[in-house]
């Protein structure tokens, strides 16, 4: 692993801002940073979300997981939660349909002209984010309740991890090419 | 002296190794449309237009690939919701006075300029210069979908997209991570947490919407 790199602050910071850039290039050109395209998709309309985030997921595990065999990179899983993940997703899932946009294409959104993001979501980001900060103490408990077993999919699934990667590959193939066909 | 001339040949190799893979995938995208250009020019299209959009599927092939970089130069992928959190507790610094080390919360994850404040910042640049060189850049106020449904008022898209911003940022704090965070970067590393995130994350956004419109 590139350890001497990775703990270059400076150069990580540049990192971040050109991978950043590369980032919001493709979230713009794939209609990303559209209210009505990520709405569409929320109201089923149009399915172009979807084939972003599953080829990304495609084509990101298999280049991770080839990094990992090669001892390049190392897997984490954060533990999860019913109070946490599923309260704090569906929570996270009004205010998606309610902005519009997500946390990143949020940001891009506001790069390609979005007011209404500039005014209303990003202050809005800000606030909810620091209301959880501030209430954290309390909201432990809320995360304590009904714990995942298990942290990965491969556990969880009882298989080996390179299993567990080819299946989803063949998953994620499979649904891309359906949404292919449907157009 | 010795460890940081190693130190200065792997930071350069790396940067230029990344250069050279984003010019190359920057360059096969352009193929990719430039070919797309051409077969459509026999369909009488006009040029101008065709460029503005790209495959979703070569998009999201492109995140990925900036996701495995990320990974490989970084140690870490994409996300974005922290950031915010981030930008809130800078600001409570300077503005309020507020000791964030007194916070649980911040000590555990430090109110600073980071890896990910940077990459969200690129976001903005790249979207930015990419709507412009699209000629796609325009200040939207209120979106088209928004106005058929309820009408061009400010006031009503700016209250909502307040309160929707502020679910979004509790949500993705109690989730642990947002649609980059868990969506991408936790899926593609099979995490239990980011797979029940993610669908969470749109069984709530198709109920609202729905309940919405």
């Amino acid at each position: 692993m590139l350890t001497t790199l990775h703990k270059n602050r400076p150069a990580q910071l540049v990192l971040g801002l050109a991978l950043g850039i590369c980032f919001g290039v493709l979230l713009q050109r794939g209609g990303l940073t559209e209210y009505d395209v990520l709405m569409g998709q929320l109201r089923l309309h149009d399915w172009t979300v979807a084939k972003v985030i599953l080829s990304a997921v495609l084509v990101g595990m298999l280049g991770v997981h080839a990094l990992h065999a090669a001892g390049l990179a190392k897997l984490s899983a954060s533990p999860g939660s019913l109070g946490g993940t599923v309260l704090g997703g569906l929570i996270f899932g009004a205010g998606f349909a309610l902005l519009g946009y997500c946390p990143g294409t949020l940001a891009g959104a506001v790069g390609s002209g979005s007011m209404h993001g500039l005014l209303g979501g990003v202050p809005g980001m800000i606030l909810g984010s620091v209301v959880y900060a501030h209430a954290y103490p309390r909201l432990k408990g809320l995360r304590n309740v009904g714990p995942f077993k298990t942290r990965t999919l491969p556990e969880l699934l009882g298989m080996s991890r390179g299993r567990a990667v080819g299946l989803m590959a063949v998953a994620l193939a499979l649904v891309l090419v359906v949404l292919y066909l449907l157009g | 002296m010795k460890t940081s001339v190693t130190a200065a040949a792997v930071l350069g190799g790396c940067l230029l190794a990344g250069g050279l893979l984003a010019v190359a995938a920057s360059g096969g995208l352009w193929a990719a449309q430039a070919a797309q250009v051409a077969q459509n020019m026999d369909a009488a299209v006009d040029m101008h237009d065709l460029p503005v959009r790209w495959s979703p599927y070569l998009v999201g092939g492109g995140i990925g690939v900036v996701s495995i970089l990320a990974f490989l130069l970084s140690g870490r992928g994409l996300g974005a919701s922290t950031s915010f959190m981030q930008t809130g507790g800078m600001l409570e610094r300077k503005f309020l006075g507020v000791d964030v080390g007194r916070h649980e919360y911040y000590r555990e994850n430090p109110p600073e300029i980071s890896w990910q404040w940077m990459l969200v910042v690129g976001v903005l640049i790249g979207s930015f210069g990419s709507s412009l060189a699209s000629g796609t850049f325009h200040f939207e106020w209120v979106p088209e979908m928004w106005r058929a449904a309820f009408g061009g008022g400010f006031l009503l898209r700016w209250a909502a997209a307040l309160v929707g911003g502020a679910l979004l940022g509790f949500g993705s704090r109690l989730a642990g991570g947002c649609t980059s965070g868990h969506g991408i970067t936790g899926s593609l590393q099979l995490a239990t947490s980011s797979w029940v995130a993610f669908l969470c994350f749109f069984a709530g956004g198709v109920i609202a919407a729905a309940m919405l419109y």
